[in-house]
């Protein structure tokens, strides 16, 4: 194992655990990442919400040095990314399952420990915090492709952070998992937040990203369209205003004018519209039933990031 | 309901090109290495190269040298291959020539003694004609049967009793009968004919095995593999050995392949390990892992068909070594070039199987056209077969193998080289 080239350049006073700075990427005709600049807080984590395809996974692995970008840079605690100081404050959990199949639970944490280049008594401490944190230890001995998806996930996280980094890189842990392992996983997010870890963790799940994430950046097509707390991106896109859902009986076509007539959007056969007042629903009601509308269901709501991510793009998040 | 299902195995056999190229290509491909070793025209018929010493330099030894030489089936050697520092090298003697045989360089030598001339027909058991010396290597069955038999075709080889019954009749009618005393000795020295021929159709080794075969005495002596209990032995563990070496190193190596699909190898390369030191990992693994099958495999040779093991550990640990480098760099490059398992399974089994072929894994090369034979200097399997021919057949020293050595260390760094190029697709997107 050869470590790579350590970069002779002197660190700022406090730098950013990661700062990315008009990051371009485009493989052939497609812009992937289209002069993306991001600043992680020390402690925070940051949330990359978008569709599939809009730019996430390739954001991350330009900054872990897996994508070379074709323009912009990226600095981890002021350390060019393709340090050995940046590889070491570094952590990826990438969204494949990245394991051996073959080793077991230890064997596997061991052997990334190894590549991270930690020493034998820093990965026997290390590994056993892991599979600690992962709540495997008593599968510790289990071969990685006898774990259930569950498991595999955490092992994958787990495998990640093996060198304890001060700031993580979590490209969609949950993906294919259940409720129960999804909660599990949250926990284990949390006690690394708790520790002081840095966190980007991309999602196209917006209660994900509800509930974990500090700031949230909303990107599609490469573009982050959006940044800020939860609370900012909603009032930002709608202040104070409410959202009305309601669904009509009959075919969307029957529906659309109507709709259109009200400045709302017809999505998934449900009609959406943003207003001041709950008492301007009364109001909506009488106009869909005089233009012969029978209603089925009606629903009052704050916007959220779906919301937001709908009404800054014009797209569902889940398309 | 058999239509579509055979409409549906032929769309997906049509893109599936692993069982295509398996099941086309590589039937084809063996086929035409078969046919070119085996049954092609007439002029890729190998000759049989053999050095001819003649010490008696005698009228009937000029004769049968030209006589030989004028054979279709032979390439007689009288004097090495001119070098720049020996343009005119000297003609083989019996300790050169007996040296040739022993390096390789040839399978079969005839000497020709002195005085041969004087007798040159070895006609009954009481001939004191000198035989002429047939020198050979004993791993190679074929050339010595086939120049003995050259050398006996204008003699009638199998007929020496006829030919004295005959020779009697014609004389005794000639000369008006033998006398009591005359027949008496005749028929005594028929029985003896008699006998001796009666042993060798019983099996039973006979002067002439080592003596006359029949009319030119011949005295047969294998100067390489004399006390070795099977010829073939030591060459089949090698052949086998390297054709499966190259098997299990490209199937170690498509672990690259697994891991670039799970994604591991991504993992692996933003940590502290650079793509030049998980290649040389991995070949380093394969090295180690290939010579371990190869020990194990003379272990069982020795253990089961007692080739003798122990005595050639140096040489074994030398061309093992290099064999298991050259074999585990060729893996790594199969792996860098194929996207898939399944692209590396073909790619491998076409590629492996046809250097086994050609270099002489599966038949031994000299029984090839000069043409494959030199076409099987391009495979690894080749350089191994020969170093290890070297080192438990000729019990030749670990010096001799510097050219074997050599050529596989190059074919090992040079392939990792270009695997290690092929590998940057792994390293930048």
């Amino acid at each position: 194992m050869n470590a790579k080239s350590t970069p002779a350049d002197p660190a700022p006073l406090s730098p950013s655990p990661l700062e990315v700075d008009s990051l371009v990427k485009r493989f052939g005709s497609v812009m992937a990442v289209d002069g993306i600049s991001l600043a992680l807080h020390s402690g925070e984590c940051l949330g990359l919400l978008g569709p599939n395809g809009a730019g996430k996974s390739t954001l991350i692995r330009s900054i872990v040095g897996r994508v070379t970008p074709d323009a912009g840079h990226v600095a981890v605690f002021g350390h060019e990314a393709s340090s050995a100081a940046a590889r070491e404050a570094l952590g990826w959990v990438p969204q494949e399952l990245a394991l051996y199949p073959r080793l077991t639970c230890k064997e596997n944490l061991t052997a990334f420990g190894q590549y991270q280049g930690l020493s034998s008594s820093q990965i026997g401490q290390s590994v056993a915090w892991c599979l600690e944190w992962a709540a495997l230890q008593d599968r510790e001995t289990d071969l990685a492709r006898a774990l259930s998806g569950g498991m595999k996930r955490r092992l994958n996280m787990a495998a990640g952070i093996i060198h304890r980094p001060k700031v993580v890189l979590m490209d969609e842990p949950t993906v294919g998992v259940d409720p129960q392992s999804r909660n599990r996983i949250f926990e284990m997010i949390e006690a690394l937040r708790a520790e002081g870890t840095s966190i980007i963790y991309t999602t196209h799940y917006m209660e994900e990203a509800e509930r974990l994430c500090d700031r949230v950046a909303i990107i599609d097509h490469g573009h982050i369209v959006a940044l800020g707390t939860n609370a900012e991106l909603v009032h930002n896109s709608f202040g104070s205003r409410s959202q009305v859902l309601a669904r009509f009986e009959g075919p969307d076509e029957r529906v659309a004018p109507w709709v259109a007539e009200h400045s709302g959007r017809l999505v998934d056969s449900m009609a959406e519209f943003t207003i001041e007042h709950p008492t301007e629903v009364a109001a909506l009601l009488v106009s869909a039933t005089a233009a012969g509308l029978e209603l089925v269901d009606l629903s009052l709501r704050r916007p959220n990031l779906e919301s937001v991510f709908l009404h800054l793009t014009g797209r569902e998040l889940r398309d | 309901m058999i239509i579509p299902i055979v409409r549906t195995a032929i769309v997906a056999l049509r893109r599936d090109r692993v069982s295509l190229v398996l099941s086309f290509v590589v039937p084809i491909a063996f086929f035409s290495i078969f046919a070119v070793v085996f049954g092609g025209q007439r002029d890729t018929v190998p000759k049989i190269k053999v050095i001819l010493v003649d010490e008696d330099r005698s009228g009937g030894s000029r004769q049968l040298v030209k006589g030989l030489a004028s054979d279709g089936s032979l390439t007689v050697i009288t004097r090495p291959s001119a070098t720049k520092d020996q343009p005119q090298p000297a003609d083989y003697t019996a300790v050169t020539a007996e040296a040739a045989v022993k390096a390789g360089d040839v399978s079969v030598a005839l000497i020709v003694p002195r005085g041969w001339g004087a007798h040159p027909i070895a006609f009954g058991p009481d001939s004191s004609a000198p035989p002429i010396e047939l020198l050979n290597d004993a791993s190679d069955t074929i050339a010595p049967q086939m120049v003995g038999g050259l050398l006996q075709k204008a003699g009638m080889t199998s007929m020496p009793l006829t030919m004295a019954e005959q020779g009697m009749k014609y004389t005794g009618s000639y000369i008006g009968g033998f006398t009591p005393e005359q027949q008496k000795k005749m028929n005594g020295n028929m029985e003896q004919l008699r006998q001796m021929e009666s042993r060798q159709d019983a099996g039973e080794a006979s002067p002439a095995a080592s003596g006359s075969g029949g009319l030119i005495a011949v005295k047969t002596r294998s100067v390489v593999g004399e006390n070795k209990n099977n010829p073939t032995l030591s060459f089949e563990a090698a052949a086998i050995g390297v054709m499966f070496l190259l098997f299990t190193a490209s199937g170690s190596a498509g672990a690259l392949l697994d891991e670039a699909e799970s994604g591991a190898l991504d993992r692996v390369l933003s940590s502290r390990v650079t793509m030049t030191g998980l290649l040389a990992g991995k070949l380093v693994f394969s090295t180690l892992l290939a010579f371990t099958q190869l020990t194990v495999m003379f272990l069982w040779a020795w253990a089961v068909f007692k080739i003798d093991f122990f005595s050639h550990i140096p040489g074994f640990v030398v061309m093992g070594l290099s064999t298991a480098f050259a074999v585990a760099a060729f893996g790594m490059l199969l792996a860098s070039i194929c996207r898939t398992r399944a692209q590396l399974s073909a790619l491998s089994t076409l590629l492996i199987l046809v250097m086994s072929a050609i270099g002489g894994s599966m038949f031994p090369r000299f029984l090839m056209p000069p043409a494959m034979q030199k076409a099987g200097l391009w495979t690894i399997n080749a350089w191994a077969i020969d170093g290890f021919e070297k080192v438990f057949w000729r019990d030749l020293p670990v010096t001799a193998l510097w050219q074997q050595v050599s050529v596989l260390l190059a074919i090992g760094i040079v392939l990792f080289a270009i695997a290690r190029r092929i590998a940057r697709r792994w390293e930048y997107a």
